[in-house]
């Protein structure tokens, strides 16, 4: 079976939490927060008012230049407030909220012919509907799929693999909307124009893989599984597992002719195209020890998290820590009034026995990150560096090919928090430019 | 409840300094018990004594120095013992006691505390008492079987018969050959597999914690297993000693013996405790295979051509010295590395 060569950690998965819980909609909020920094890139510009009356799924910020996207609000309503909110990006941002009135109406539009649609109309209606990527990095979809003229591109590769712990919101996809997400990789092939897709998923998701083998000829999509490792998912480490290509430090897939997208991106991709639906929600898994029925939830974006506590039938025992994300990137907050975003995949609420607390010592050297960093860095070297301060030498090391997976700081033994110092490098590093 | 705020990772992997200190101390101890067997009761007091001093002393250079107290984390625990499986059976206590306090202030603490210091502290604390008692630190017994176990192997010799004419002490394995030869010492024994079997469970003159080859492999293969050690540095060490000693034989090409080579000394000892301590060992494993290979072709150098008849010690202390160097020159090419001089 295919798998990670370099690096990479076997991790206890927790996803029997989840795997076999269907799908079900999550109510809608009374109100919805919604920041205008969702994606990489600006921040949207809002493109309605205070006290203003919208409709669900309009327009309520545009994309502020080529690396932005469009927003729409999840609800029907009126323009409560626009103003500073914390937010799951671990700073206050410019949000707009909208508080619920009218009735909610899905109109259930007909599904487009796909043969009707042209590559540029796939763009332009992805670009609109504000599709980003949903595996959690936000990148603007329709930015990934229009590749500057000199990149060729042969190659799609749909990441399925969703190698973080205890997230399972790709895998309930791949089960109950296989159909519909091999439709969007079809019309994200047309938009590349390229001929070959792959489709790369863990052996932990074996449910999911059968499923696509069985449309796999049909959808004329290659489906590959991979031996389950973290963390796989990363665009890089997929690439590598599946085409033995290495995309050279400093790059991107397109260097090597590649596009890499999220498998819920695809999902949302045919909604938009297809049924002219904006990206106003996303599966999100609530998970952990301290939740009484962790389950799999369609969330409306801008739904806080204290309304999804309530949906899952509240805590069993205090949260020690609430995580939003997967708990080897995710981010660490500390209230239930932060909203659900664009790229929020989970929320975990782990208990005292879930999280430690953590104070390091000196690196002891014993090399255990340099074998599990996927990037062949030497993370021992970078965190002594910025014990130092010493940004340009880290630079040296290549710290900007860091994809700050964590897998140095989960097998360090003096709890070093590697990542954190990498972090605070390239932020400097950046602010130096 | 507040909630924790940590950076991500939010899951860690379960070992940290205390366990991995603890996994191998349990390694080491299982030596212990030929060494009690072969050599009394004396010897835990030794052990006792040496750990004792060890963590005391940074006990209380950490409180006097205002630092973080580690002390009880395992590493000096580690140290002591190790510097007293380098203490012959007969060394009065204060030997071991200096080596210990030495050891833990100079190598380990004045260096800047553990993941600092660049020599074994356990190597550098035995040398410097070796040179300081060089007599103490060189004289050997012969190892006396207990009843219970002639029993159990009635074909062991009943003591070591040698040239010396103190009947007591015995010059070890090694010193032997290299003055009077492998005969000699493989009449002390009866048989060679008499002399191998000995030196497999620890009937042999040398330090207390040496010289049980099976107890301390035993020690090893469980670090192995639970991946406290990687292998790299452990077979690199001992095949590289073995091949050499085998090639440059005391009378000609070919003619020397391998599995005596890597059974006698600090050699085992060495290879799976000393050598391959992670603070002053390199990080990569390619580092690792550099290392191995170095400490080995010194421990031959050293037993070859110098005058102690042992090298585990002083080959891990260069190799110590070499590390950074190592390190430098190994480290790994990052994922995607297409040439030298690339400006982002």
């Amino acid at each position: 079976m295919l798998k990670l060569k370099i690096g990479g950690i076997n991790l206890k998965e927790y996803k029997h939490f989840t795997e076999d819980k269907e799908i079900r909609n999550a109510g809608l909020p009374a109100e919805a927060i919604i920041p205008l920094s969702q994606s990489l890139g600006k921040p949207s510009k809002p493109v309605v008012e205070k006290n203003g009356i919208v409709t669900t799924g309009q327009l309520i910020a545009e994309a502020d230049g080529f690396i932005s996207s469009n927003i729409h609000t999840p609800i029907p309503g009126k323009v409560k407030n626009i103003d500073y909110f914390p937010s799951p990006l671990s700073k206050r941002v410019l949000s707009i909220v909208i508080s619920l009135e009218g009735d909610f109406k899905i109109s259930h539009k007909d599904e487009k012919d796909f043969d009707s649609i042209t590559p540029e109309e796939i763009r332009k209606s992805i670009r609109d509907n504000g599709i980003v990527g949903l595996g959690g990095a936000t990148f603007p979809t329709d930015v990934k799929l229009s590749p500057p003229p000199d990149k060729k591109i042969d190659l799609l590769i749909i990441n399925a693999a969703e190698c973080e712990p205890y997230l399972t919101s790709d895998y309930r996809l791949m089960i109950e909307k296989t159909e519909d997400i091999l439709k969007g990789v079809s019309l994200m092939k047309k938009a590349l124009n390229v001929e070959n897709a792959i489709i790369g998923i863990e052996d932990n998701k074996k449910k999911a893989y059968i499923k696509f083998r069985e449309l796999s000829e049909k959808y004329n999509v290659a489906v590959k599984l991979i031996k389950t490792k973290y963390p796989q998912g990363g665009e890089k480490q997929l690439i590598h597992v599946l085409t033995n290509k290495k995309v050279p430090t400093g790059g991107l897939p397109m260097d090597v002719g590649i596009v890499v997208q999220n498998v819920g991106t695809a999902f949302a991709v045919k909604e938009a195209v297809l049924c002219d639906s904006p990206l106003i929600d996303r599966i999100v898994t609530i998970s952990g020890k301290a939740i009484k029925y962790p389950s799999n939830l369609k969330v409306k974006i801008g739904t806080k998290i204290s309304q999804l506590v309530e949906e899952c039938g509240g805590f069993i025992e205090e949260p020690k820590a609430i995580i939003c994300g997967g708990p080897m990137m995710g981010l660490a907050v500390d209230s239930l009034d932060i909203p659900v975003i664009k790229g929020t995949s989970g929320i975990l609420f782990l208990t005292k026995k879930e999280v430690e607390h953590r104070k390091y010592t000196a690196c002891l050297r014993c090399g255990r990150c340099v074998s599990a960093c996927p990037m062949s860095l030497s993370p021992s070297k970078l965190s002594i560096f910025s014990e130092h301060e010493n940004w340009e030498a880290m630079k040296e090391i290549y710290v900007l090919d860091c994809i700050e997976c964590g897998c140095c700081s989960y097998v360090c033994p003096t709890d070093r928090p590697i990542v954190h110092m990498i972090k605070w490098a390239k932020n400097m590093l950046r602010k130096m430019k | 409840m507040d909630k924790l705020l940590n950076h991500a990772p939010h899951m860690k992997h379960k070992d940290n300094i205390s366990s991995i200190m603890l996994d191998v101390n349990i390694a080491l101890l299982i030596a212990v018990i030929p060494s009690y067997l072969f050599f009394g009761p004396k010897i835990l007091l030794i052990i006792a004594v040496s750990i004792g001093s060890a963590v005391l002393s940074e006990l209380i250079f950490q409180l006097i120095t205002k630092r973080e107290i580690t002390a009880l984390d395992g590493s000096a625990f580690l140290t002591g013992l190790l510097v007293a499986y380098n203490m012959p059976p007969t060394i009065p206590l204060y030997v071991p006691i200096i080596g210990s306090i030495f050891a833990i202030i100079i190598v380990k603490q004045l260096f800047g505390g553990l993941g600092n210091n660049i020599l074994n502290p356990a190597l550098a604390g035995r040398l410097f008492v070796m040179f300081a008692w060089l007599p103490l630190m060189t004289t050997w017994v012969i190892p006396q079987i207990p009843e219970y176990i002639k029993q159990i192997l009635p074909f062991m010799p009943d003591s070591l018969v040698t040239s010396a004419t103190d009947a007591v002490s015995s010059a070890t394995p090694l010193a032997t050959v290299k003055l009077q030869g492998m005969q000699e010492l493989i009449k002390c024994y009866g048989s060679k597999q008499n002399l191998y079997f000995s030196m497999l469970i620890g009937f042999r003159s040398g330090c207390l914690g040496e010289t049980s080859t099976l107890f301390l492999l035993i020690g090893g293969i469980y670090l192995l297993i639970k991946r406290i050690i990687t292998f790299e540095i452990p077979i690199t060490y001992i095949l590289t000693a073995g091949i050499l000693g085998f090639v440059f034989g005391k009378d000609g090409l070919f003619t020397g013996d391998f599995l005596f080579q890597i059974m006698s000394g600090g050699l085992i000892l060495g290879a799976f405790f000393m050598a391959t301590d992670m603070v002053t060992s390199p990080l990569t494993r390619k580092g690792m295979i550099i290392f191995g290979i170095g400490c080995g072709f010194f421990t031959f150098i050293l037993r070859k051509f110098s005058g102690y008849p042992e090298g585990v010690s002083f080959s891990i202390l260069i190799m110590n010295s070499l590390t950074p160097l190592i390190d430098k020159y190994t480290m790994p090419k990052p994922f995607g590395f297409v040439g030298k001089k690339e400006n982002k």
